[in-house]
């Protein structure tokens, strides 16, 4: 068995990409992953990645802000200290709108932002997972995984078909960036 | 799904014959991947003697107080709060850019959007120094907001609009920030990719460590869209909360129902304006004609044209309904702009913003770069003589004839401002060479379906009605990046 880890596929263009993860699934060759410089609209379909559920977190984070907006309004100016302010009421609710809206909309692009990081292991300092530095510039790379599939030569010419300008065997997963 | 055909009746966004993807990092990387050039060096010379004298004017100001302004017991907001509303206003062009623009699907968007939100980001931390200044006691500025404290425990007064204010520009901030952040990540890590040692090291750490998988990506969309969305009221929010911190009053003249949307609209007309000014610079001394084309250039002058409009009806509503009203002290705060002792600076304004946008209908006009420059700067003077005449006119005649007085500024209102000015480019100019100034990823998505030489290719394939590609070749004729032979090339 050769000491082949992963075999990657570089395309050139985002439509022999798509041809590539077509020729591959028909193959029954398991994708890892794919890396592309830019997003390519209809690829998550393709390989079955479940749809982002990061929506449902901004809206969660969002009521929060709205609710913590009222609860701060509520509590300083009619519970904590009521203050007579013009004779107005103390539970002005109109005034308590610019507010209440700019806490909500903080709260939702902070938290959905910080649950985008986590999730998607983004920090400063990490140290990047990358498979070939040309996929951040020019090249869509398709990862397979050569241990799981072991008929690497099918690989090559199913990559190659599709319009690959470069196959590689890599030993090593990650790039180094020591 | 394969890339589709964008109809051949658009103007192509990426102009250039042999544009591919690596082409694309090159043109963009090649301020940041080398030295700086000698125009670059002489800006931010220029502009760093600036951001000096701001150091020190601003320094002067909080070890004198604010006496070292040129304010009176009548004028008690002039420079300071003109500044700060024509950089608040200026700030409006990149999350406008980014976020409206996004959500109606303007794909010129894509290469003007990165520069627009730094330049915002600076333009409100520009803003954000006069709030602070303003304030006399800079060092109790936290006061504005509701934390617990010894006073009994006092809160902040949630009726008054300079509180919501606080909240509004520092939201706006953060969510600026982050927008712009994260657009950021796919392009630092093309630059960690292609860069060597200590370099890689640094654009490692700021990169997050972005790989581009496709889950990060779906992600990346997502996150865009929904900050794009929470981003459009936001933005129209915020200026319609610094008109509120007039409108609110009842001071003739501010006391206005107008003032939310004419605010913004506004903003919308200098913050393109600015964007105009450094883009129109940018893209010659970085040699980005290519990506920001004549067409980003006349869609832009659009705008400016639309919102002038926009801000030149305002001008005449307040006027009519000063009159319609019948209030004999409305009339007499309009009757004072027009014809009293600001007589010039009322005019300066209606001259800069009313009347010299409407150049832009002649299409000679807003596709000649000289003068689309000269008239974004005509447009940032105007919109700089909007604030000062709102605030300092209608102030320097209060209700008491006695009282009324003039303002003139100080050297340290004049160095507050010209400082201002400095360090807002040094902070554009550092950008330009740490930064990607134009969204890599972003204009990668157009390449194959809005360029030149795709919109080429289906012409030569010929299954296109002739008129279209007549059409098509003509609409070429504006841009300065396609040759003559290029335009030629299409009858074939």
């Amino acid at each position: 068995m050769s000491d082949t880890k992963y075999i990657l596929g570089h395309f050139e263009h985002p439509d022999d990409l798509m041809d590539g993860i077509d020729k591959l699934q028909k193959g029954n060759i398991s994708i890892y992953d794919v890396y592309t410089p830019m997003p390519i609209h209809g690829i998550e379909a393709k390989l079955g990645v479940p749809r982002s559920r990061l929506p449902i977190v901004a809206f969660l984070c969002g009521i929060t802000g709205t609710i913590s907006g009222i609860s701060l309004l509520y509590y300083t100016l009619h519970k904590d200290w009521p203050m007579n302010i013009g004779g107005k009421p103390t539970l002005p609710m109109p005034n308590f709108v610019p507010i209440t809206f700019e806490l909500t909309i903080l709260f939702c692009a902070l938290g959905m932002v910080a649950m985008f990081y986590f999730r998607s292991h983004l920090f400063p300092g990490r140290a990047p997972r990358v498979m070939d530095l040309r996929a951040t510039n020019d090249r869509f790379v398709v990862a397979i995984d050569a241990r799981i599939n072991t008929d690497h030569e099918k690989i090559d010419s199913l990559l190659k078909d599709a319009g690959a300008v470069e196959v590689l065997h890599n030993k090593r997963k990650y790039v180094s960036y020591e | 799904m394969s890339s589709h055909n964008e109809s051949i009746i658009r103007e192509p966004l990426v102009t250039g014959k042999h544009i591919t993807y690596a082409q694309v990092t090159e043109d963009i990387l090649v301020p940041v991947e080398n030295k700086p050039n000698k125009a670059w060096w002489i800006g931010f010379t220029l502009a760093a003697l600036g951001a000096m004298l701001w150091v020190f004017s601003v320094s002067y100001t909080f070890w004198t107080g604010i006496g070292a302004w040129g304010l009176n017991k009548t004028v008690g907001w002039a420079w300071d709060i003109t500044d700060f509303v024509w950089w608040v206003g200026i700030g409006h062009a990149g999350t406008l850019i980014s976020a409206v623009l996004l959500i109606f699907k303007q794909n010129w968007r894509n290469s003007i959007n990165r520069s627009a939100e730094a330049m915002t980001i600076f333009a409100v931390i520009c803003a954000a120094t006069y709030v602070v200044a303003h304030m006399g006691r800079p060092w109790l500025a936290y006061w504005i907001f509701p934390l617990p404290n010894q006073f009994g425990s006092l809160w902040v007064n949630f009726n008054s609009p300079l509180v919501w204010d606080a909240f509004a520009i520092s939201t706006y901030f953060t969510v600026s920030l982050v927008f712009w952040y994260t657009g950021l990540l796919p392009d630092i890590a093309t630059v960690r990719d292609r860069a060597t040692g200590l370099r890689r090291r640094i654009y490692s750490i700021m990169s997050f460590g972005w790989t581009g998988n496709v889950k990060t990506w779906q992600r990346f969309e997502i996150v865009s869209l929904i900050l794009a969305g929470i981003s459009t009221p936001l933005v129209l929010s915020v200026h319609t909360i610094v008109s509120m911190d007039f409108a609110t009053s009842l001071i003739p003249g501010w006391h206005a129902t107008l003032f939310p949307p004419y605010f913004v609209a506004g903003a919308i007309f200098s913050g393109f304006a600015m964007v105009q000014t450094l883009l129109l610079i940018t893209r010659k001394v970085m040699n980005f004609e290519n990506y920001i084309t004549m067409f980003h250039i006349e869609s832009m002058n659009k705008i400016i044209m639309t919102t002038g409009s926009i801000v030149g009806i305002a001008y005449l509503t307040e006027l009519f309904i000063a009159w319609y009203s019948g209030s004999e002290y409305e009339m007499y705060a309009f009757a004072n702009r027009i014809a009293g002792p600001y007589w010039w600076a009322y005019w300066s304004m209606m001259t800069c913003n009313v009347i010299s946008p409407q150049l832009f209908w002649f299409k000679k006009i807003r596709t000649s770069i000289p003068i689309s420059w000269v008239l974004s700067i005509v447009v940032n003077i105007g919109m700089w003589f909007e604030r000062f005449v709102i605030i300092v006119t209608s102030l320097h005649r209060d209700f008491l004839p006695s009282s009324w007085a003039m303002f003139y500024p100080t050297w340290t209102d004049v160095g507050v401002f010209v400082g201002s000015v400095g360090l807002f480019f040094t902070l554009f100019l550092l950008f330009l060479r740490v930064l990607p100034s134009i969204a890599m990823a972003e204009v990668k998505l157009l390449l194959h379906s809005a360029s030149y030489q795709q919109k080429l290719k289906l012409v030569k394939e010929g299954h296109l009605k002739e008129e279209h590609v007549k059409f098509y070749q003509q609409s070429l004729t504006k841009y300065d990046s396609v040759s003559e032979e290029e335009i030629k090339e299409i009858a074939k």
